[in-house]
């Protein structure tokens, strides 16, 4: 399985995941080209660029600066304040909670902090913050590492997924496409713990399916917590990484040649692309680094003008086969009958409109 | 047909907001004049202090802006005559580029309103009245077919569409591009140019992350920063977007009102004049949310209005009616028989009720007993009796007609269509519906948490 991966990939070290690709994923779950692209772990953003369709997918650096300085001062002092909040939202009462950093480290010794992971969580006994811990999650067929900014709380014989976010929540609301975006990165978190307690023989339910959400409340930095129940985010990931493993054996049905080695020209790297069937959606473009090349090679298709436009013209694939087909100037293939009507009429009535509002 | 009040002199803003923060205003640009645009920067946009200074001269521009328009005020009668209100005959408008911009005056709105003028983290008075300001006006820009804060980005999608899906829509520029493409240029550079933030600065109120970390990061990382260069850079940022959004106001002044506009606007004045009212009472703050009652009146409100919107739309522009034609809901039909002196008196009194036949080639889908409008004759009602299929696509629909036709049991000239008249007849309806009845807030009832508590 992996070698039909590396072989798509070149000599290049493929990317690692996070909770992001990870949640990603699950965006577009139509789209062929970017689930064998994101499970061979191919550099997306290189090959944008290589191919002449370069993204703009930066982050402010005010943005992060205030995400790391909302997180320092949560986990200062031994996460006084990051607890405090904690035992307001999940009612705790323990006095002592240790706090453990496993901090974070290079590729070389990932193996090794996933084993002191592995072996905090079978040891905890009382009320514990494991921050940094190192998870590891099935993907196409193979086990990756996940470098997760998280703490995963355990108290009560519970652990909790507690993710820690820089927007902010006004009276109690937030925007709610950072919070769905919150949530499905939580439970990535959550579903890679939960097969992780199962290996260690423990039930793998001990993993609350609400992960707690902390945020700056209102206009100010302190942090106010809330559960989020992730139960829906998680059956969807789930069926996306059961998917995502028969991607591996689409990989392998590919022809032998077929490569993305970013060192390759990019003829051939467009060539490439071809081969592998998109599915392209105007929501891509907020998502996917290669949207902007999936969105040229989909001008004129009826998709390109969006979901509405595209199952509103069910069949009708391009542009121009829905205006020959609401001119009458092309005959209808029989299960077109219908919508060729439908447009006909829609075009009529429109003449006449347009003729109306203009006399 | 244009759908929407334009005023003759509206008052655009582009803000623009820090990354990151939560609702920290960087600079907006602002007037009501396009060769004459102010430019408030925040120097330390993190310092709640230069915030506030910033809302307080963001005071001067709006606060007087939305208050000059009390100078006249008419009569309204209400209450079938039995009463007379005031109405101002002007009301203000706001103009900001995208749904984020109304979004961003509504957080903002949020995060002045309740400041106190005094104590220890006073902020001047003006600050708290703009807040109320602006949480008026994003409340109003909830409402389907209010014309008081509006958005370019809406605004033009719901008069044009263009080759390009929603998402991309949502850029002004990118629309801007396709709907007038500079001179020279085809819309497809021009919609790619558009999208290329090195170009093309985004509309606001996020900036643009490489502009944040290349040019912005250099300038605000000094304690003092130059405040001279900081404004020369966001003016750069702010300007090409300040001048689409006149050419935006430019082009929707190229269409003519629909009919009905004139009345929403009556609505928007209502409004404005009842919270102009409101302030002079010295009325409270509107509250961080609203209680149970409160919420359930208001959204009965807002939905009445985006039915209300919906069908005045259909019956002032051809091309949206174009699509309830489509759908069945309407349809063009010919009279071919009127009785106009028909009289039933099977009731205690005789009753005018006319009867026509229509026919019509379009798609029918009514069934004997559904209410049927006529654009021409908005009062008259025409009940369907039956609806026979006739030789080939023809559909012959009996109605009979009730109201719009005077008081007396003979119509008044023209009141009822003639044989040969064509008529387009639509399920919608502009006929007023009552509100809902809702409990006083101090009955609501325990599934809506009870009465409010005494905070």
């Amino acid at each position: 399985m992996t070698a039909a991966f590396d072989r798509l990939r070149g000599g290049v070290p493929a990317k690692r995941h996070n909770a992001r690709t990870i949640a990603a994923l699950t965006a577009n779950p139509g789209c062929t080209r970017r689930a064998v692209l994101d499970a061979a772990g191919i550099d997306k953003p290189r090959l944008a660029e290589r191919i002449g369709f370069p993204g703009n997918f930066g982050q402010s650096r005010f943005a992060l600066a205030r995400g790391n300085g909302f997180e320092a001062m949560l986990k200062a002092d031994g996460c006084a304040l990051l607890l405090s909040v904690l035992r307001d939202v999940l009612h705790l009462d323990e006095p002592a909670v240790s706090y453990d950093d496993l901090g974070e480290d290079d590729d070389a010794t990932l193996g090794a902090r996933h084993g002191r992971t592995r072996d905090l969580l079978a040891a905890a006994a009382g009320a514990a913050l494991i921050d940094h811990p190192l998870l590891t999650l099935q993907v196409a067929g193979r086990s990756v590492f996940l470098e997760p900014d998280l703490i995963a709380f355990h108290a009560g014989g519970r652990l909790h997924v507690v993710e820690i976010k820089s927007f902010a929540i006004v009276d109690g609301q937030a925007d709610s496409a950072k919070v769905s975006a919150a949530a499905v990165q939580a439970a990535v978190y959550v579903l890679a713990l939960r097969r992780l307690l199962a290996d260690l023989g423990h039930d793998p339910a001990l993993v609350s399916h609400d992960a707690v959400l902390v945020c700056p409340r209102d206009f100010s930095l302190q942090p106010t917590a809330v559960l989020v129940d992730v139960r829906k985010q998680l059956s969807t990931l789930k069926r996306q990484l059961a998917r995502l493993a028969s991607v591996s054996e689409l990989a392998a049905a590919l022809p032998d040649d077929l490569s993305f080695d970013t060192a390759l020209p990019p003829e051939t790297l467009t060539a490439a692309l071809a081969r592998v069937g998109a599915k392209y959606a105007p929501e891509c473009l907020s998502a996917c680094e290669l949207a902007a090349f999936c969105r040229h090679e989909a001008t004129g298709t009826t998709a390109a003008l969006g979901r509405p436009v595209r199952d509103a013209l069910g069949g009708v694939d391009t542009v121009a086969e829905a205006l020959a087909l609401a001119a009458g100037t092309a005959t209808p293939p029989e299960e077109l009958a219908e919508a060729a009507a439908l447009l006909q009429a829609a075009a009529r009535l429109r003449a006449e409109a347009v003729g109306a509002a203009t006399p | 047909m244009r759908h929407l009040h334009l005023h003759e002199r509206p008052l655009v803003l582009v803000p623009y907001t820090m990354a990151g923060e939560p609702n920290a205003p960087l600079a907006a640009m602002v007037g009501t004049a396009e060769d004459d645009p102010r430019l408030l920067v925040v120097a330390q946009p993190r310092n709640r202090d230069d915030r506030f200074a910033f809302a307080a001269r963001l005071a001067e521009v709006l606060v007087p802006y939305a208050d000059s328009f009390t100078a006249v005020a008419e009569p309204v009668a209400v209450d079938r005559g039995r009463d007379v209100r005031c109405r101002f005959t002007d009301a203000p408008q706001l103009w900001v580029p995208n749904p984020g911009g109304v979004d961003f005056l509504r957080l903002f709105g949020r995060s002045t309103r309740f400041r106190t003028t005094e104590g220890e983290y006073a902020v001047p008075a003006s600050v708290p009245l703009l807040g109320r300001w602006l949480t008026f006006f994003a409340n109003s820009a909830e409402v389907p077919g209010s014309s008081l804060l509006l958005n370019a980005v809406q605004a033009l999608t719901s008069h044009w569409v263009t080759g390009q899906s929603s998402a991309e829509d949502a850029q002004l520029a990118a629309l801007m591009g396709w709907l007038a493409p500079p001179p020279g240029m085809s819309v497809f550079a021009a919609a790619a140019r558009a999208e290329d933030p090195a170009v093309t600065p985004p509309a606001g109120p996020a900036t643009d992350p490489s502009f944040d970390n290349h040019v912005l990061a250099p300038l605000l990382s000094v304690a003092e920063p130059d405040v001279a260069a900081l404004t020369e850079v966001l003016r750069g940022q702010l300007l090409p977007t300040w001048t689409l959004m006149w050419r935006a106001l430019g082009l929707l002044r190229t269409l003519p009102p629909g009919s009905r506009v004139a009345g929403r606007w009556d609505g928007d004045r209502d409004a404005y004049s009842a919270f102009v009212q409101h302030l002079a009472d010295g009325g409270p703050p509107q509250p961080r949310r609203d209680g149970a009652v409160a919420a359930a009146a208001r959204l009965s409100r807002l939905e009445n209005a985006a039915a209300r919107y919906a069908v005045q739309r259909a019956f002032d522009d051809p091309l949206v009616m174009a699509e309830y034609r489509l759908a069945g809901a309407a349809f063009t039909a010919e009279v071919t028989l009127a009785k106009a002196d028909r009289i039933d008196d099977t009731g205690k009194r005789p009753v005018l009720r006319p009867r026509i036949m229509v026919v019509t080639t379009e798609p029918v889908r009514v069934a004997p007993g559904a209410a049927l409008t006529s654009p021409a004759r908005p009062a008259q009602k025409a009940t369907v009796i039956s609806v026979t299929a006739a030789d080939g696509p023809k559909t012959e629909v009996l109605l009979e007609l009730s109201g719009g036709m005077g008081r007396k049991l003979v119509a008044e000239p023209g009141s009822v269509p003639e044989v040969g008249e064509r008529l387009l007849l639509t399920t919608l309806s502009e006929a007023y519906r009552p509100g809902a009845a809702f409990p006083e807030p101090d009955r609501t009832p325990w599934t809506h948490g009870g009465p409010p508590g005494p905070d």
